[in-house]
């Protein structure tokens, strides 16, 4: 547990800025924009773009993670409602379409909350479950094949743009954006954070340790069902082999990226996306520099390396000593 | 008996799923599927008995499927482009996996990192590390390649155990041996029930956790010779998520997710179950193979909430005599 | 070993000769906890063949004794010497190759391994590489004969009783051949016959010369086993004493009492003025109680009344705080609220009732460390209100600018995370968590527990003032000087049910004492 004052997401920004300028340095276009059709175009707004899966994957996992939880079921449950998306957007109206992708998110996220807060099972054997059975329920959904569909309105969803902007680049911020709202406007956050943080002490303050814990699982399946109409928009059919693939990881390094610890408690939102965000650039990046995208992983790896060592308990317990010692 | 139920509730549920397949398809009976059955899953089951000592140790290991394309693209590599002789290229290479496992093992007991996270990085490492090796399918024509895949033994009936699958029944014997009858085989026990525990009792906590993870990361890459072997090529995607698969394969074989409890013979048929699901989806011929994924999940909630129920009886028997003794 | 030749078995006569070096001697013993000491110069002495009884209450530093003798914990000074030999163990595993071994009372063997492997983990006997099984189970099993233990050493440890698994652990320490066992409550959750079996063991090691040093919160147990007895309070020695020559009320007085010293500087007279509680009283638990957790009870509280839980640890104490707060959901008996009947099944139950309670486990159960002062101070207010109705930003800086002012929490900075304020600023923070829900009925347990000095006055005369307001408290404290300045009424508790009631003139410390230590029935007989 740390007892650093709340971050303010310096490390963050700053990691973010160097990446950018990075990219900058190895294409010199990379801050060019360009207005097409009503949209912009452009290596930095594909940053943002690409990263739109991540980054919404990581606005869930990060509630989860603060409950101290992880949900390794987001993948899947991407593949699961891009699959219903995809096969239902030619026959059916564009909101029910949008109704039965996210009815199942909502749904794999009660069956994981209900797993870990009512049945006790660890958080990750819980939603390990669904990992491994979502994927085959999004193949059973496609039976098995690359599902296409035409439909301009589940399209929009990927590749639209609002006031020059993509669609899914707009959907995070609002997602963000109501997800902020919400969490910190209600008190929901920090409700969240004293049960991740000590969760018999939060019950005996007579928090609803139970329900707040089902409800940040329900939100990460909603999350991540909205990742999947996004991923399937942007392709224009559902892949249920693909879709999703070990994005789980991809969203538990930028919530690990933003601060938060895996032992629960503090979180930040907009750090989480930035996380995200942070992945995605390095990816571009890779890719500019023309380097093969094979780099990414092991770039990944050393992240994953370098913030854990930054968050060990052993480094930390130092810290706290060396400072104690001064003070 | 308690200890055994969960392996017993195994046995009975593959037997059960055996003996379904077998009225359905008498062909199930023959030897020859019985030993097509070691030998397509003997790589999935080597990994297993590596992940049998990680999970009984309270830790797991996501990196195994990595490892496993890892070794693939190498010995593609070391035996076709660099020359190297086959049997150095496997030496090489198992030594190149053990002290990737080791490390990884430090790190986790150095930095009291969490396992789940440590390995998730020797995860993207390994696999990358294979991305930037090659990302072609490549395949192996020595010779040895092909003198295995013709050796086996033949079984009355028809049937053909092939090297891999016998490399596979040695492995879970040795493994089986090292597991149940070793100090080392009781220590990982021991640290799986409480680490702190196992420290004040004089076992070396730090040894332990870094020989298993490097016992883990060995298996992987014998796996991957086997896997090598077995498809006679090297390709960065191979076993792309087996670590699932593996997870699976042993927790469905009665072992806790949480450590501590677990038989080795638990993990084989937990592999057999998995290689029996895929095995009459493809004699039934119409149904697809998602359904292993689906009957898989389905079989882990169920050994999951077993597994649960049972913890929690046990706990309310401890408590009910811990509650007797307070009693004035 | 030497032992001694005039070692007699019976408890009460084993004196050894005065002039052999003790089997051990610890001088001067001092640790501090980020400045706040929690042991000062301790001296015990352990002598050969003897059953040693070391007593405190909660927080007195009996374990921070066991952790810096066996090296669990880096001792600050003092001496620790082997048959006169200095030793500085640097872990359990160093003191345990020395000698000492030690069985706490969470067995710290491994429930999932068999009895057998428990006993010989990492020392069995091997043959090709391998564990020779069979061979490890016959010596296992002769092993347990000698502590009158048949049983299936090929089970696992945990499908035996705590009582078995102490043996176990002890066989283990004894066949590693240490010389001095430290037993830290091992009776705790034993019934009597266990106990009698645990005894005869101690008493048969004894006789072999071994030295046991026994810690435990039952005094028919200390006076049925140790030959004598070493008492800490606050981390200070009050005095050794051969257990024959020391009533049992003296005794308690050395546990509870203040110091000779201090005893009589300060003996509060209680406020004659002060109003007697209406009789009847608001909140009425009838026949209140949880089958194996506490015996039922009647509590009636008046609202502006302090009653006092008193007692020793392991009294019921504790869990009559976690039932009257619903924390434990009691199985029998009813509450009322003036004169409606009311459910108590959740903490949440009792908040909506106006309930507050402040739990003897700071940091574990009561502090959400990470948390800003600010967050902990709402954290109550804002749960009872529900997530959806969020106290503004505005009024949360308000409340706790407000309590931060009234309680003098310091740092007076509301956004610093409360895990690292001093234990008495949490306990500050933690009451106006509370005080802030403007409770009727506050159950503070131990609230002055690992508090300095300054601080701990600063609560007592807070609660003094918050039972003037109207607030009704339930306190529980092993600090009888402090329950009788502002206790109306003592509720006194043994093995787990309450056995007397104090009012009145009868509050003082001298009757709080006697109603504990009036003769039980003989737990180990």
């Amino acid at each position: 547990m740390s007892l650093t004052l709340p971050r303010k997401g310096l490390p963050q920004i700053s990691a973010f800025i160097i990446v950018l300028l990075i990219n900058f340095a190895v294409s010199p276009q990379f801050f060019d924009l360009r207005l097409q059709d009503g949209r912009l175009f452009g290596s930095l707004i594909d940053v943002f773009n690409r990263g739109a899966p991540v980054a919404l994957l990581s606005l869930g996992m990060v509630l989860v993670v603060a409950t101290r939880g992880i949900d390794l079921s987001v993948g899947a449950v991407m593949a699961i409602s891009g699959a219903l998306a995809a096969t239902l957007a030619d026959t059916q109206p564009l909101p029910v379409v949008l109704l039965a992708a996210l009815g199942a998110g909502l749904l794999c996220g009660l069956w994981n909350g209900i797993l870990v807060a009512v049945l006790r099972i660890q958080p990750i054997v819980a939603t390990l479950i669904l990992m491994v059975a979502g994927r085959g329920v999004a193949q059973l959904i496609t039976e098995g094949r690359i599902v296409t569909f035409t439909s301009p309105g589940l399209a929009w969803f990927g590749g639209g743009s609002i006031l020059g902007l993509p669609v899914p680049v707009v959907l995070t911020a609002s997602v963000l954006a109501v997800a902020a709202l919400v969490v910190r406007g209600s008190a929901l956050g920090l409700l969240i954070e004293a049960t991740g943080a000590n969760a018999r002490a939060s019950a005996l303050a007579g928090i609803e340790t139970r329900m707040t814990t089902i409800a940040v699982y329900v939100w990460s399946g909603f999350c991540a069902s909205l990742a999947g109409i996004v991923a399937a928009a942007d392709i224009l059919g559902a892949d249920a082999n693909n879709a999703g693939l070990w994005l789980e990881l991809d969203a538990i390094l930028a919530v690990v990226i933003a601060g938060s610890s895996l032992l629960g408690g503090r979180f930040s939102l907009a750090l989480a996306v930035l996380g995200a965000l942070i992945i995605q650039a390095m990816n571009t990046g890779i890719l500019l520099a023309g380097f093969r995208p094979e780099f990414n992983l092991v770039v990944k790896a050393v992240v994953v390396l370098v913030v854990l060592l930054a968050q060990s308990p052993r480094l930390s317990g130092l810290g706290v000593l060396l400072a104690r010692r001064s003070a | 008996m308690t200890r055994y139920l969960p392996v017993i509730v195994t046995a009975a549920v593959f037997a059960l799923g055996y003996a379904v397949c077998a009225l359905q398809f008498p062909a199930f009976l023959s030897t020859r599927v019985i030993a097509d059955l070691l030998t397509d899953n003997a790589f999935l089951g080597i990994l297993a008995v590596g992940m049998t000592f990680v999970i009984i140790s309270g830790g797991i290991d996501l990196s195994v499927g990595s490892v496993v394309g890892f070794t693939t693209v190498f010995l593609a590599l070391a035996i076709g482009t660099w020359n190297i002789p086959p049997l150095l290229a496997f030496m090489l290479v198992l030594l190149v996996a053990t002290l990737f496992g080791a490390t990884m093992g430090a790190l986790i007991q150095g930095f009291e990192m969490p396992p789940f996270i440590v390995t998730l990085a020797g995860m993207f490492l390994a696999r990358g590390a294979s991305f930037l090796l090659s990302t072609e399918s490549i395949p192996v024509t020595a010779p040895l390649y092909g003198a295995i895949s013709d050796f086996a033994l033949r079984l009355p009936g028809g049937g053909r155990l092939s090297v891999v699958g016998l490399i596979m029944l040695a492995v879970f014997l040795a493994g089986g041996i090292l597991l149940h009858l070793t100090r080392f085989g009781t220590n990982v026990y021991a640290l799986g029930g409480n680490r702190v525990s196992t420290g004040l009792m004089g076992i070396s906590v730090g040894r332990h956790t870094v020989a298993i993870y490097a016992l883990s990361s060995f298996l992987a890459g014998l796996s991957g010779i086997v896997f090598s072997l077995y498809t006679s090529s090297g390709y960065s995607l191979s076993a792309v998520g087996v670590e699932l698969d593996t997870i699976a394969a042993v927790v469905i074989g009665g072992t806790l997710l949480t450590g501590g409890y677990g038989f080795m013979a638990g993990t084989f048929l937990g592999v057999l179950m998995q290689g029996l699901i895929q095995t009459y989806i493809n004699f039934d011929g119409t149904l697809s193979s998602w359904w292993t994924k689906i009957v898989t999940g389905v079989l882990l909630f169920a050994f999951i909430a077993f597994q649960q129920a049972t913890l929690a009886l046990a706990r309310r028997s401890v408590r009910g005599t811990a509650a007797k003794g307070t009693t004035p | 070993m030497s032992l001694p030749p005039t070692m007699s078995l019976s408890p009460t006569d084993a004196v050894p000769p005065i002039d052999a070096a003790p089997l051990l001697a610890v001088r001067g013993l001092s640790k501090s906890f980020a400045g706040f000491p929690a042991l000062a110069g301790i001296d015990v002495t352990l002598r050969h063949g003897e059953i040693h009884a070391l007593l405190g209450e909660n927080g007195a530093g009996k374990s921070t004794f066991i952790k810096a003798v066996t090296g669990v914990i880096a001792r600050d000074a003092g001496t620790v010497a082997l048959e006169g030999a200095e030793i500085a163990p640097r872990s359990a595993q160093e003191a345990l190759q020395a000698g000492i071994a030690t069985v706490y009372q969470e067995v710290s063997l491994l429930p999932n391994l068999s009895v057998a492997q428990n006993l010989f983990l990492g020392r069995q006997p091997m043959r090709f590489g391998l564990v020779r099984e069979g061979e490890m189970r016959r010596r296992a099993a002769a092993l347990l004969r000698d502590f009158d233990l048949d049983i299936d050493v090929g089970a696992p440890l945990g499908d035996y009783s705590v009582a078995v698994q102490h043996l176990v652990a002890i066989a283990r320490a004894v066949d590693m051949s240490a010389r001095i066992l430290i037993l830290d409550e091992p009776t705790a959750s034993l019934d009597a016959h266990e106990v009698e079996i645990l005894f005869r063991v101690m008493r048969g090691l004894a006789g072999r010369g071994l030295g046991i040093l026994f810690v435990t919160h039952f005094l028919d147990q200390v006076y049925a086993i140790s030959d004598r007895i070493t008492v800490l309070r606050n981390g200070r020695l009050v005095g050794e004493r051969e257990t024959a020559a020391l009533p049992r009320m003296e005794l308690i007085r050395m546990m509870l009492g203040r110091e000779l010293s201090e005893a009589t500087s300060e003996h509060p007279a209680k406020d004659a003025a002060e109003t007697a509680p209406e009789a009847g009283g608001a909140i009425r638990f009838e026949g209140f109680g949880k089958a194996g957790y506490v015996a039922p009870f009647d509590l009636a509280l008046a609202s502006g009344e302090v009653v006092g839980l008193a007692g020793l640890l392991g009294s019921g104490r504790t869990e009559t705080a976690r039932l009257l707060f619903g924390a434990e959901a009691a199985d029998s008996g009813r509450l009322t609220i003036d004169g409606r009947s009311v459910r108590l099944a959740s903490p949440r139950d009792a908040i909506a009732q106006g309930f507050g309670y402040c739990p003897e486990e700071r940091k574990t159960e009561g502090i959400v460390a990470e948390l800003t002062v600010r967050e902990n101070i709402v954290l109550a207010v804002q749960a009872r209100r529900g997530a959806l109705h969020p106290l503004s930003r505005r009024e949360q800086d308000e409340i706790a600018r407000r309590f931060i002012t009234m309680l003098d929490i310091r740092p007076p900075d509301p956004e610093r995370p409360i895990g690292l304020l001093s234990g008495g600023n949490q306990q500050k923070a933690l009451l106006a968590r509370w005080l802030a829900t403007q409770p009727r009925l506050l159950i503070l347990d131990e609230p002055t527990r690992g508090i300095d000095v300054g601080a701990h006055a600063e609560i007592i005369r807070l609660i003094r003032q918050l039972c003037t307001e109207g607030l009704t408290l339930v306190v529980i404290s092993s600090e009888l000087e402090e329950i009788v300045s502002y206790a109306d009424r003592v509720v006194v508790m043994r093995d787990r049910r309450q056995i007397a009631t104090l009012e009145g003139e009868a509050v003082n410390v001298t009757a709080i004492l006697q109603a504990i230590a009036a003769d039980a029935a003989p737990l180990a007989a």
